[in-house]
């Protein structure tokens, strides 16, 4: 068993983040992640990192910006603490030596983005997540900080209370992929989740083959409520072929939507008058597909995006990437023609239950960025928010962690929070299948001993993984397509009642074929095949939880899109969907959404662009 | 999949004899081979399996077959620990080709469709993560940024030369990465402004100036294209030296800091071991100059009257 005081898993910008700063703070620290840290899904970030630098803007009105992104769905202490702390955090990377794209002056420079008032998006080229990733990376081997590689985390080791509020975390189980074993993590202080994504969720995605949101299934199954899972940002300039991302810096920049006839939609139609291509996110992404649905489309599939009349020279210093990704993706020259673009899923708002310390309802496990809900983003979140959120939130987790004494958090996490119980029924029952044997979050007997409560984990992960190797039954690339095809058919961009309960049966058949899923190779050295099948049941449970929060909130609010419900109701739903897995049991009850700033109360008004 | 396997299924494999010596994987890569320790169940349980995906196999090629086109693809096939991988070989696949296909789609589809045994590192599918080095038809590759039709068939899939390998087209990484770490790569300037919020100027120029050698993805192509990190393992290699070049470049660090950087980078195993051939060049999915900025540290290096072996 190894021990340290505080074991973040996954090494992408938040829990890079997050580890610097426990060590900081005087923790033994270990990251643990299923991939070398440089290969993590930050790098693919584009455009850059949202905060008020300049003297004539202020993070009050990054704020703002924030909560009308957000669609009123983002919790104002949150909200307030990320706009804050984003300029010094800032400032903190470029101390550390990050490529910043520079003014004549030196300093960092900053442009448009969509959704916000004021040019506060700091980036480096259009390849921002890249240097945010390695320019941490490189901070992290100048502490010494120790790195457990292609080491998959595949449950967390807490304590079984009935309360999830009572629960502990002592560590995790984690499968050396290189030898085949199990071993255990025990964490003296706390284990942070910083695993990212779940775009393997989802068929079309610009999120990569490693983000399959493994920290909110495990999470989940351990107690702690999912929150707002509903809320899935399609970005809506994602290559048709591969869902390769064209960063929205490209629209900041002046380029431009065209449908099929050569109008520029976002104004001939009126989706967006005022602020046209940079609309938030989720009306672009329902404006093409509109264009698309109603025949305006390219070959009934996408829309153009030019940005020829940029000039070559500009096009090069700002968005070379973007000239490499549509020649090398899609095989299109974008200097001499558009660009075809098509929404892809690619962020997910909602995630683990946190307050701004990074703290969920158990003892000791803490989550940050994309894998975590504050909740910064709310319904919807505005480009360059990701990535302050990371290092924001990653920090605050990391210091809170490692012991750091912090303002108590205003937002509550866990059950008791609770003001209201959800009625909705579908016609299938989810989270489970007759005959599970895959289990629940916290078996065996009661026991206080920490370390034994890790050995009893890392014992039923080996049976686990041992039942998954020896035993004959299908593939699991087969249940993770059919779940895939079934979320992009029925909650995508446009969601149906009737495609909503669909998508349940659907998964609950999927849920079905994965109890006879084995794995076909019985190598214990770098068994893909295995990690694969492991990450497909939380592809499952996530999959579960995004249709159920979109059967229950009955309006259309941010990213979320009902065709029976075309309003956003205040009145009823400005409140957020908190998923409970209790063993199997779904619990589904409602929190409301936190308005209240430190000096200001946020009064939702009509998100127009 | 058994080579014995694939030929039942008709998808005109050919058991190639060839080995690693052959393939370009030279005898510094050339892997261990331990015992296999397989059970008798195990076994067993194995030959169950083969016998259920020759007939999957059977339709999947049955498939592909009505759609026309295929692309034939022969795979490095290595496992230290299972019984008929443990000695090196090559599998062939044909996989149905679609415009557009990179090298990596093609190994997805051989996976999901034919062998989920085969294995190869992916992550981003754009050109970002650098998991997914490769060496196809001889020379150094991104996987998922390389069109398949840009090879003549059939297209041989290895893993990157002078690493040992893991597994099929998985090597170890880890020299590389402890190179990646001997130019101590981390930013260490002399003095920051006071204020927290005010940032470390840099000029345009000299962002420009480093700006092509921060694209590296450490994807390890170029330390794999170096005849002289092949004959030299202490050779801090390209990747390693663009590292270097990233930092004694920044005008943010010191003259202090600056010296002690170079010294690390003419170290007998370092710059002056560059023999100026381009492959890391040429192979390198970002294009970096790396020779160049080789060279370039050559130069610093005689400037700043350091001595040198």
């Amino acid at each position: 068993m190894y021990e340290h005081d505080v074991i973040v898993v996954g090494a992408g910008g938040a829990g890079l983040r997050a580890a610097i700063a426990a060590k900081e703070e005087g923790a033994d620290v270990a990251l643990v992640t299923k991939l070398h840290p440089v290969r993590s899904h930050t790098g693919a970030a584009e455009g850059g990192i949202n905060a008020a630098l300049q003297d004539e803007d202020s993070w009050q009105d990054h704020a703002y910006d924030t909560m009308k992104g957000s669609d009123f769905l983002g919790d104002a202490p949150a909200i307030e603490t990320l706009a804050s702390d984003a300029p010094e955090d800032v400032i903190q990377l470029d101390h550390w030596g990050m490529p910043f794209s520079r003014e004549e002056d030196g300093t960092v420079s900053q442009r448009p983005f969509g959704g916000l008032s004021y040019p506060r998006t700091t980036y480096a080229g259009a390849e921002t997540g890249h240097h945010l990733l390695h320019t941490m990376y490189e901070q992290v081997v100048k502490r010494g900080i120790e790195v457990y590689e292609e080491w998959y985390v595949t449950d967390l080791a807490v304590t079984d209370d009935d309360d999830p509020e009572d629960r502990t975390c002592h560590g995790v189980a984690a499968y050396d992929i290189k030898t085949g074993e199990v071993e255990g993590f025990r964490a003296q202080d706390a284990v942070i989740l910083a695993t990212g994504g779940l775009g393997q969720v989802f068929d079309h995605t610009t999120n990569a083959v490693a983000n399959t949101g493994d920290g909110q299934a495990m999470a989940y199954r351990a107690g702690v409520p999912l929150e707002d899972m509903e809320f899935v940002q399609f970005h809506p300039t994602s290559l048709p072929s591969t869902g390769v991302l064209i960063s929205e810096a490209v629209r900041g920049e002046g380029g431009i939507l065209y449908n099929d006839d050569g109008e520029r939609f976002m104004f001939e139609y009126g989706y967006a008058n005022n602020e046209g291509e940079l609309a938030s996110r989720d009306v672009v992404s329902r404006a093409e597909l509109t264009e698309v649905n109603e025949g305006r489309g390219i070959d009934d599939e996408y829309i153009h995006l030019d940005m020829r009349h940029l000039g070559e020279e500009r096009i090069m210093d700002r968005l070379e990437n973007m000239v490499h990704l549509a020649a090398d993706f899609e095989g299109v020259d974008a200097l001499e023609e558009p660009i075809p673009v098509k929404p892809g899923q690619h962020y997910q708002m909602g995630g683990i239950e946190t307050n701004e310390n990074g703290e969920t309802c158990i003892e000791g496990l803490y989550a940050a960025g994309e894998c975590a809900c504050v909740s910064v983003h709310g319904a919807n979140r505005l480009g360059g928010n990701a990535l302050p959120e990371l290092f924001v939130f990653g920090k605050r987790a990391g210091y809170h962690a490692a012991g750091r004494d912090m303002k108590t958090a205003e937002i509550p996490v866990g059950p008791s929070a609770r003001t209201e119980t959800s009625d909705v029924s579908p016609a299938v029952d989810p989270g489970t299948v007759e005959g599970a044997s895959d289990d629940v979050a916290a078996d065996g007997g009661v026991t206080a001993d920490p370390t034994a409560v890790v050995e009893r984990e890392v014992e039923t992960e080996r049976e686990r993984i041992e039942g998954l190797l020896e035993r004959d039954g299908t593939n699991h690339a087969e249940v993770r397509a059919e779940v895939q095809e079934t979320m992009t058919e029925h909650v995508n961009v446009f969601r149906t009642e009737d495609g909503l309960e669909t998508a349940l049966e659907e998964l609950q058949k999927a849920r079905r074929s994965y109890q006879d899923v084995a794995v076909e190779d019985p190598s214990r050295t770098f068994n893909t095949d295995l990690i694969h099948t492991l990450e497909t049941r939380n592809i499952i449970d996530l999959a579960e939880t995004i249709a159920l929060g979109a059967l229950a909130r009955t309006e259309f609010r941010g990213a979320h899109w009902r065709a029976e419900h075309q309003t956003r109701k205040d009145d009823e739903w400005l409140k957020h969907t908190m998923i409970a897995w209790d063993d199997g049991d779904l619990d589904l009850y409602f929190v409301p959404v936190i308005l209240d700033g430190e000096n200001k109360s946020y009064e939702p008004v009509d998100r127009s662009y | 999949m058994s080579t014995d396997s694939n030929a039942e299924t008709g998808t005109d494999a050919e058991s190639t004899a060839e080995t690693d010596v052959e393939s370009g994987t030279d005898a510094d890569a050339e892997p261990a081979v331990p015992e296999p320790d397989i059970s008798s169940h195990q076994q067993r349980r194995m030959d169950e399996k083969r016998e259920g995906m020759a007939e999957r196999d059977a339709e999947a090629a049955a498939a592909a077959e009505a759609d026309g086109e295929t692309t034939h693809l022969r795979i490095f096939r290595y496992d230290p620990e299972v019984e008929g991988k443990s000695e090196p070989r090559f599998d062939d696949f044909q996989v149905p080709y679609e415009q557009g296909m990179t090298v990596l789609d093609a190994l997805i589809y051989a996976r999901d469709h034919y062998d989920s045994t085969l294995t190869f590192r992916h992550s981003c599918q754009q050109g970002v993560c650098g998991s997914d080095a490769l060496f196809v038809n001889g020379s150094q590759y991104l996987g998922c940024k390389t069109q398949l039709n840009e090879f003549d068939e059939p297209v041989r899939i290895e893993p990157l030369p002078h690493q040992d390998v893991v597994k099929d087209l998985v090597v170890d990484m880890q020299h590389f990465y402890e190179q990646m770490d001997a130019v101590e790569p981390y930013f260490e300037p002399d003095e920051l402004p006071e204020d927290e919020l005010e940032e470390q100027r840099q000029t345009r120029e000299n962002r420009e100036k480093i700006k092509l050698s921060t694209r590296c993805i450490q994807c390890g192509a170029c330390a794999s294209s170096c005849n002289v990190a092949a004959g030299d393992n202490k050779y801090l290699g390209p990747a390693a030296l663009n590292k270097a070049y990233r930092f004694i470049m920044d005008e943010r660090e010191g003259d202090e800091r600056r010296e002690e950087r170079l010294e690390i980078v003419e170290d007998e195993h370092g710059v002056w071991r560059c023999q100026t051939q381009f492959s890391c060049t040429e192979v390198c999915p970002k294009d970096i100059p790396l020779t160049e900025h080789i060279q370039e540290l050559k130069r610093e290096a005689i400037k700043e009257d350091i001595k040198f072996w």
